[in-house]
């Protein structure tokens, strides 16, 4: 079966897409989606679907596996900033640091992560470099 | 400010790996020593304030267990890197107004091994792979290489710097120089940052006697002009908050500049009266961005200012006379009180070969999950 790494973060659909919410109040978008604005701590922000393209504002990629983590190495993460006025932490694609450049233009995913001991096959969102 | 604050004695157990050596027994050491240059026992201050994130409930009171408890209040306080800095803090609030003459403020850790695992993420962000602590520091260290021109030759210049002046600190885990052609040879951790980019989670303590400054203090002594601690306005997303998304603005102040511009303000100086540095090095990025937060060079400048040779011993400002974590490692509820401690020998002139001569005014800056960042300024 494929599962989500977390439920409430990313539509798996297609095309795939961030949940997010956009503040009434302050007007700005934040990520993961809440119940109350971070920036303004106004309540029932507006759920809304970020945009899948952005461009790309710091890369680099993870040699050696850290605590806790169930995927392959090495693996690329980096932080694209999407036309919301969001800049996004993610997993790249792209585990090579020197094929990447900034301002990049990047596409969200959803990628295997790793099989987990019920056998079920898990996913989560990463930016690949736009097509 | 209300009621002056001056130090009465400080105190260090090294940092490094000690086996066999608990946390309880660590502290003691620092503190043992705090007490006794302050020339107090136990029954010589009236509260403890003790700073640590692994060592579990009532870590202060294990230490003060084996030095003599008087039933005084004793508060563990964490706030991760900060966690030091936040008990002087509170320590130095309770004397300025009044509650207390004499108050005991340690710190003292011993962390685990390897990259650090932090209770602060959730599981799936550790089995997604964003909670590699270390990703975050080469993702600040990148856009300092496009904001403010630094290079990898920087980062490595940044740690032979640091490791140069730790090889005379006895109480360094490291204490031994290093070249850039060594650090560049060290395996990559995550790009730009090699293996000797990064400091190592030690262990260690840190202890301070501080006293309400009266008629009877020595002229001579040290004055603790500020200690801040701050946490983080949401928007930077590297802040040390590590949210996973943020705001496409790079107006908000990060909270290195809200402590930083607070203490600075409370001990009436500013980045230009400074003759010492010890700052957060968690990383040899950390360090020039620090320096930029701190105000001690133009923001954009922190590759400029290490190539001026201001920062190394001998220069204008030394930064890290003590090694920094990069030389010493970082147990993270003793390391910000370790930078005190150093400076506090700075300003008193006990420092040997890496001491900075004249040094009168000194800052110390911790910076670290929460966000929390802390500052201290001391003056003599």
């Amino acid at each position: 079966m494929r599962v989500l790494v977390r439920e409430g973060l990313f539509a798996d659909s297609d095309p795939p897409a961030l949940l997010g919410s956009r503040c009434g109040a302050c007007g700005k978008t934040h990520f993961p989606r809440s119940d109350a604005c971070p920036y303004c701590a106004t309540e029932d922000p507006e759920p809304v679907d970020l945009s899948r393209r952005g461009a790309l504002w710091a890369w680099t990629a993870i040699t050696a596996p850290p605590p806790g983590y169930k995927g392959d190495v090495p693996y690329g993460v980096g932080i694209v900033e999407l036309p919301e006025g969001v800049r996004v932490i993610a997993r790249l694609t792209e585990a090579d640091p020197g094929a990447l450049t900034e301002g990049q233009a990047m596409e969200l995913h959803v990628v295997p992560l790793h099989r987990d001991d019920e056998g079920n096959d898990v996913v989560t969102y990463a930016f690949a470099v736009a097509p | 400010m209300s009621a002056g604050v001056v130090i009465a004695g400080a105190g260090m157990h090294p940092f490094g790996r000690f086996d066999g050596v608990s946390t309880t027994d660590m502290g003691v050491v620092a503190v043992r020593a705090a007490l006794r240059e302050a020339g107090v026992g136990k029954d010589g201050f009236q509260a403890a304030f003790c700073g640590t994130a692994y060592g579990g409930v009532a870590t202060g009171h294990k230490v003060l267990s084996r030095l003599g408890m008087t039933g005084m209040p004793i508060v563990d306080v964490e706030a991760g890197c900060a966690s030091g800095g936040a008990a002087l803090m509170l320590a130095a609030a309770a004397i300025r107004a009044g509650q207390y003459d004499t108050v005991l403020v340690f710190g003292t850790e011993k962390m685990p091994k390897g990259i650090i695992r932090s209770s602060f993420f959730d599981p799936w962000q550790e089995e997604a792979g964003l909670a590699a602590t270390p990703s975050f520091f080469a993702l600040r260290a990148q856009r300092l290489a496009l904001t403010s021109g630094v290079t990898k030759d920087h980062l490595a210049r940044v740690v032979v710097k640091n490791r140069r002046h730790g090889a005379s600190n006895p109480d360094a885990m490291y204490q031994k120089e290093t070249s850039v052609e060594e650090v560049l040879a060290s395996r990559v951790v995550c790009e730009p940052l090699h293996l000797y980019m990064l400091c190592s989670p030690n262990e260690g303590a840190a202890a301070l006697v501080l006293r309400r400054e009266g008629p009877d203090s020595p002229a001579a002594s040290v004055t603790l002009a500020a200690a801040v601690l701050r946490s983080h306005i949401p928007g930077p997303v590297l802040s040390e908050s590590t949210p996973l998304a943020g705001l496409a603005d790079d107006s908000v102040p990060a909270p290195t500049t809200l402590a930083a511009t607070a203490a600075y303000e409370e001990a009436g100086v500013g980045p230009g009266d400074l003759h010492v540095v010890e700052c957060q090095d968690t990383d040899a990025a950390r360090e020039l961005g620090s320096c930029e937060e701190l105000g001690l060079c133009p923001p954009g400048g922190s590759a400029a200012l290490l190539d001026s040779g201001a920062t190394g011993l001998g220069g204008r400002l030394p930064v890290n006379p003590s090694g920094g974590l990069l030389s010493k490692g970082e147990p993270l509820g003793a390391s910000a009180l370790g930078q005190v401690v150093e400076l506090v020998r700075q300003l008193r002139g006990e420092c040997g070969v890496r001491q900075v001569e004249g040094a009168r005014v000194a800052l110390s800056h911790t910076v670290g999950r929460g966000a929390n960042a802390g500052v201290v300024i001391l003056t003599r």
